[in-house]
């Protein structure tokens, strides 16, 4: 199977302070996996790194997606490139509506990738549609972006733009913190209906209540920058019963 | 005062001697001005009132009029900013009627120069310079109960290579009771020069004055305007000033509220790059209870720009119930970037609401992430959000025509922020 997404001995660090420590991790083509691990473990900085966001310095290592060095683009190239991430904190733009920014984004990526722009009045369509599968009522299409948005709103709305921006790879950053079940499994639907050969993403959560819905291939856990274990789906279900604890102690003996 | 405003002065004053035959109507006046401007002079910053603006650009100018003159194709296409809408144009501080299309519910008065009635008015240096050399201007009347608008009020001026002319235009808008109008003044123009407008507006019981301002005067011109306003009872008067052009500019504004029930907004945006420099400078009186003043002013200033914005809000001892609102706010896009703000209230009143506030910023870097993490390409993001500060201020322009001359003005704006 080709792989979508590799990571090579990833050293990265914020004001000097190492928070990743040789990250190395393989995505496939059409699989989901799944990161865990406890607090201040570099899931977030992951993301962010991948993402391309400049206040983390790579010290070390490689990121090819689709063979491409990934670490050598600019934050908007990857994304036309069909990376996303939903982030764990979306910021509030005021003055910034929702519908415009979403076709901002879309345009600018169709644009960048030679395909024609999609007019407002095609474009509200397909907005509105995807809204309704979210069960995000319409007027958030019309408010500014996540400005007065609940925390459940603000994640539905991560939601909407992977939707609507249809990417290759999806890493979503804790997308199921503060969420009801509800929500959670529009979460899931939005995750699972982009699974295709062509699609990977990768989970980044605390527990294993989204796991449920969204089945990883694999899951790894990421202990103070590194990658302690690596299994199937059923190591979410055992970390959920025996905690970090074991596999810490584990990784360091 | 320095020696370049001090010679600036006397040529004022000798150009004055020169021509003062020629023009036309009340010499009296305009020899009283002369007087005026004598004891006055151009302000130095040592004057309050012009501390955060130096006019040694003024040092320049030959005070003399325009001798150019604008080609048809310039003119075409300055015209064609005005949408269509109905025009009053003036080129180099003439009336251009051939130009101009006039609505049916209004007519032209004709024109004549007079100091203004308020002797603290009449007594202010540009003013006073502008009664002395203004051979034209808008003078209309709305009547009772009429409606009207949009009209656009156009100035252009064509200025020269290396001398600076100068322009005085004198402006007088009266809408009697229950009248309404939508003004959109656009001042633009190419080369060196300086243009030192005077408007008086009149807004009687229940009228309402809509006034849209774009000032995208060329950028090696020095830009004075100062505009006085009369609100009588329940009258409103509705402005907000878009300062994109100019390298030296001003737009001063005095609004007085005299009868009970009037709202004044004097809200505005500068948008600045180079070493532009925009000063907003107002003073709003409430002389009479229960009026409302409210002034947002925005500034976004790129390279070395400079913006200043001073704010007073006078109440007299009679505005009870005054409610007064002021915010200056400052998008700085570069560490040279520069803003000054002067806030100042003097109130004589017991029981009023007055508040005011100011905010610097930077874009927020977050902000500019999630754009591009969206893939809208780095440039296209900060001009994004740069517009999204703008967005309420644009937003509350009540007239859709008015509205879109003012996006149209902004759309051409952004280049020169140059990122």
């Amino acid at each position: 199977m080709t792989a979508m997404l590799t990571i090579r001995d990833l050293h990265a660090e914020i004001e000097d302070k190492p928070i990743l420590r040789g990250v190395s991790l393989t995505v496939p083509a059409g699989e989901v996996h799944a990161i865990m691990g406890p607090n201040g473990s570099g899931k977030s900085t992951l993301s962010y790194v991948l993402s391309g966001r400049d206040d983390y310095a790579v010290t070390g290592g490689e990121v090819l997606f689709d063979g491409r060095d990934l670490l050598a683009m600019e934050p908007e190239e990857r994304a036309v490139a069909g990376l996303f991430l939903a982030f764990q904190a979306p910021v509030e733009l005021p003055g910034v509506g929702n519908a415009n920014f979403l076709r901002t984004a879309l345009n600018a990526q169709r644009r960048a990738r030679g395909e024609a722009e999609i007019d407002a009045v095609r474009f509200l369509k397909l907005a509105r549609e995807a809204a309704r599968r979210l069960a995000m009522p319409e007027d958030m299409l019309k408010r500014n972006v996540n400005v007065g948005f609940s925390g459940g709103e603000k994640k539905r709305n991560e939601m909407l733009q992977m939707v609507l921006l249809q990417p290759r790879f999806a890493i979503l950053d804790e997308t199921d913190s503060g969420l009801d079940i509800d929500a959670l499994k529009i979460v899931a639907d939005g995750v699972n209906g982009l699974r295709a050969p062509g699609f990977s993403a990768l989970v980044i959560t605390h527990h294993q209540r989204l796991l449920e819905l969204i089945v990883p291939d694999r899951v790894h856990v990421l202990v103070r920058g590194q990658i302690v274990r690596s299994g199937g789906p059923d190591l979410a279900r055992e970390l959920e019963v025996s905690g970090y604890g074991a596999v810490i102690r584990e990784a360091a003996a | 005062m320095s020696a370049t405003l001090e010679q600036a002065g006397s040529r004022a004053l000798a150009h004055f001697q020169a021509v003062r035959d020629r023009l036309p109507g009340c010499p009296d006046a305009r020899v009283a001005a002369a007087e005026v401007f004598r004891s006055r002079g151009l302000p130095s910053r040592r004057d309050e009132a012009w501390r955060y603006t130096s006019l040694r650009d003024l040092g320049a100018t030959s005070f003399a009029a325009p001798e150019a003159e604008v080609s048809p194709d310039a003119a075409a296409e300055w015209i064609s900013l005005t949408r269509g809408l109905p025009r009053i144009v003036f080129v180099n501080g003439r009336l251009r009627p051939e130009l101009s299309s006039l609505p049916a519910a209004i007519s032209l008065g004709s024109f004549e120069v007079s100091a203004p009635k308020d002797a603290t008015a009449a007594a202010l240096p540009f003013v006073a310079l502008n009664t002395m050399f203004a051979e034209d201007g808008m003078v209309i009347t709305v009547d009772p109960d009429i409606e009207c608008g949009p009209v656009v009020l156009l100035a252009l001026t064509v200025g020269g290579n290396v001398d600076m002319p100068a322009v005085c235009l004198r402006h007088r808008i009266a809408l009697r009771s229950g009248a309404r109008l939508t003004l959109v003044e656009v001042a633009a123009g190419s080369g060196r020069y300086f243009a030192n407008c005077v408007m008086e507006a009149e807004v009687a019981d229940g009228a309402k004055l809509s006034h849209v301002r774009i000032q995208r005067e060329s950028i090696d011109a020095t830009t004075l305007s100062t505009l006085f306003v009369d609100a009588s009872a329940g009258a409103t008067y509705d402005s907000f000033t878009l300062a994109l052009g100019g390298k030296l500019a001003r737009a001063e504004v005095h609004a007085r509220l005299a009868g009970p029930g009037a709202t004044v907004h004097l809200n505005a945006a500068q948008l600045l790059a180079g070493s532009q420099h925009a000063d907003v400078t107002t003073v709003v009186s409430h002389d009479a209870p229960a009026c409302a003043s409210r002034q947002t002013v925005k500034n976004i200033l790129a390279d070395r720009a400079h913006g200043v914005f001073q704010g007073k809000i006078e109440v007299a001892r009679a505005a009870q119930k005054t409610d007064g609102y002021q915010m200056n706010q400052a998008l700085l896009l570069s560490p040279e970037a520069e803003i000054d703000s002067k806030p100042e209230l003097e109130i004589f009143a017991d029981d009023v609401k007055c508040s005011h506030g100011a905010t610097v910023g930077e874009l927020d870097g977050d902000q500019i992430f999630y754009l591009r993490s969206r893939g809208v390409p780095e440039r296209d993001a900060r001009t994004l959000l740069i517009r999204a500060f703008l967005a309420e201020s644009l937003a509350d322009i009540e007239d859709a025509e008015a509205r879109r001359m003012a996006e149209d003005a902004l759309e051409g704006s952004w280049e020169k922020l140059g990122r």
